[in-house]
């Protein structure tokens, strides 16, 4: 400031003078306002667009018309499937995750980076072949299948199935998230723990698990998300039974595909919404807690 | 990695393990604590063998370089933790573990700060506080690894005097680990000087700085020069000219000599030992030293406290009037 303060009152100030302190990574107002004009836009069409035309169709025959696509006996299974499924795969994902990261972050052993890759697998492959997997495992004609059919166990096309597809996809998110974070956070407070005659036990419960709690709520958060979005792993393993084994995406494909857009698009809309909790959770969580999330994030 | 040594620790002394980065004084430091294990070699605490005690049963106090205080808990949480996770039989109740706390805030005297969260604290607090944690539970033997290395100077001066009182007063035996040399000397009662994994010396500072056994602890221990020097007739000759130190016995022919800074003198040349040109010279802490570049030799410093600045470039002899000969 006081450079520019300096100045002679009469020396014009030109387009390409150094401006004030701070600005030196700041565009010119017209390229600002247009590089602002076009990630608005492509935000408007690409994401907020359909987010209300979801809910447009939903309600374009009104209220009653969209309540009653929840009240079918089809709807109503579909979404306690859903949650059913959420509730072991979610669950089970946290504890997995949990003692996957802290074996990985806290101790040496060998084929600890197979292991890490092992987990990072769900993400690379495409959810139809990771259903396809369990349908070739524990299908009628796959490597199970004889034994399976023989003791009246159903897997494939049953809830069973939905719930390992759906663990299947969503491993990743807790692992994958708590790994750099218990790798930053190192071991010496564990050790401290143990100095001070703490067992295993309870240093994990007292010291290791409070300093990853926000990270890992983070973490559960996703993982709920995609566990009820999950279309394609579990589209290959569900068979589409009516009322049994759809979960609230397919039963989307299914009204969508009778061309029954109202009750499509209102069972849409409950996925959007829980989408937007999400979202809205996320970014509490994020603000509040950045520190404690992701590891790198800045420290006091 | 650390070669067979037996070290004694005595009951209620204070003792360094002084080494450079990478001599191995924190893996033995591990060792004790039982954070890490000894491919062999036994750890003995006052008669019994700790080798395959796990380290919460070692009873020892154990003070990390960066605190590594517990971040979601307080002050007074952080300093109780020790008690509360022991059995219910063995532990102490509220009011007991509240009076304990209490005590020994007064003694780091951060009495008013029992409520507050580590991040609150400065560097020095934090570790005022690690080393009440690390007391609370009353251990055998009180570690502490690096404990001044992350604050900044004054700050580490002061907690080292703190950590004498608090040692005088408890009578804790205590062994700590530092790379400072002033750091060791001034605050322990012996020191252990280790290198490349091998035990050096173990002896009382003044013991260790007079005495030193091997070059390694007299570099070690601060700046030295090093001249070649030939051992005749229980004389040690440098440029063929005698000085007034011994040679060891049994030692004859070329010999290293090595001399502090202050044990050298300015001389005239025909009494010299060694000749050169100053470089240049500066004052530090009261005390002049002056640079010496020697034709193909090593520089030396020369620490005299009667000369005025010299000039740069002027040519300069030196007399050995004290210092140390080994083969």
């Amino acid at each position: 400031m006081s450079e520019a303060l300096a100045q002679p009152a009469n020396v014009p100030v030109r387009d390409d003078a150094p401006r004030p302190l701070g600005s030196v990574v700041t565009e010119r107002p017209l390229v600002r306002w247009l590089l602002i004009a076009v990630a608005l836009t492509f935000l408007g069409l690409f994401l907020v667009l359909p987010l209300v035309t979801v809910f447009a169709q939903a309600l374009a025959k009104g209220w009653q018309a969209y309540l009653a696509a929840f009240s079918e006996p089809d709807a109503q299974s579909a979404i306690r499937l859903t949650l059913l499924v959420a509730a072991i795969a979610v669950p089970f994902n946290l504890v997995f995750g949990v003692a996957a990261s802290w074996a990985i972050a806290k101790f040496e052993f060998r084929g600890k980076n197979l292991l890490v890759t092992l987990i990072d697998l769900p993400f690379s492959v495409s959810p139809v072949v990771s259903g396809l997997i369990y349908v070739l495992v524990f299908g009628s004609r796959g490597l199970f299948g004889p034994f399976l059919l023989e003791h009246d166990i159903q897997i494939i096309f049953a809830l069973p199935g939905i719930v390992l597809a759906t663990i299947f996809v969503t491993f990743p998110f807790v692992a994958r998230q708590l790994i750099p974070l218990m790798q930053e956070q190192g071991t010496a407070e564990e050790e401290a723990a143990l100095t001070l005659g703490a067992s295993g036990w309870h240093a994990f419960r007292t010291v290791t698990l409070p300093n990853i709690r926000w990270g890992l709520l983070y973490s559960v958060l996703l993982c709920n998300a995609r566990a009820m979005g999950e279309f394609g792993a579990v589209s290959v393993v569900s068979g589409h039974i009516r009322g049994l084994t759809n979960t609230l995406p397919l039963h989307v494909e299914i009204l969508y595909n009778e061309y029954n857009f109202v009750a499509a698009f209102a069972v849409a809309s409950l996925l959007a919404g829980l989408a937007l909790v999400t979202l809205a959770i996320k970014s509490v969580l994020e603000w509040r807690y950045a520190d404690d999330i992701a590891a790198g994030a800045r420290r006091h | 990695m650390l070669h067979d040594f037996t070290l004694d620790v005595r009951a209620g002394e204070l003792l360094a393990l002084l080494g450079p980065s990478g001599s191995g004084k924190t893996t033995l430091l591990r060792i004790i604590a039982g954070l890490d294990f000894p491919d062999r070699g036994r750890i003995i605490f006052g008669g019994d063998d700790a080798t395959r005690v796990p380290v919460q049963k070692r009873s020892v106090g154990f003070v990390f370089q960066h605190y590594a205080l517990f971040k979601h808990m307080t002050v007074a949480q952080n300093i109780a933790y020790g008690l509360k996770a022991r059995k219910r039989s063995e532990r102490p109740d509220k009011a007991e573990i509240k009076r304990r706390v209490g005590n020994l805030l007064d003694l780091i005297k951060l009495s008013g700060f029992a409520d507050r969260y580590p991040s609150q604290l400065s560097g020095g607090q934090r570790q005022r506080i690690a080393l009440a944690r690390a007391l609370a539970v009353e251990p055998r033997v009180l570690l502490l690894d690096e404990p001044f290395g992350a604050l900044d100077a004054q700050v580490r001066k002061d907690l080292r005097r703190w950590l004498r009182e608090i040692h005088d007063r408890t009578g804790q035996t205590t062994i700590f680990v530092t790379h400072d040399q002033d750091e060791a000397l001034e605050l322990s009662d012996r020191v252990a000087v280790l290198d490349r994994g091998r035990l050096e010396q173990v002896g009382t500072p003044d013991e260790v700085q007079e005495h030193p056994v091997s070059p390694t602890v007299l570099k070690f221990l601060g700046d030295t020069i090093e001249v070649e020097a030939i051992a005749q007739d229980g004389k040690v000759l440098v440029n063929g000219r005698p000085t007034p130190l011994t040679a060891p016995e049994g030692l004859v022919g070329p010999v290293k000599l090595y001399a502090r800074p202050w044990q050298l003198q300015f001389a005239e040349a025909d009494a010299a030992h060694l000749t050169g040109t100053v470089r240049s010279s500066y004052r530090t802490q009261g005390r002049q030293r002056i640079e010496v570049d020697r034709p193909g030799a090593k520089t030396v410093v020369v620490e005299a406290s009667d000369t005025a600045r010299l000039a740069g470039g002027r040519e300069v002899g030196l007399r050995i009037v004290d210092g140390y000969v080994f083969p």
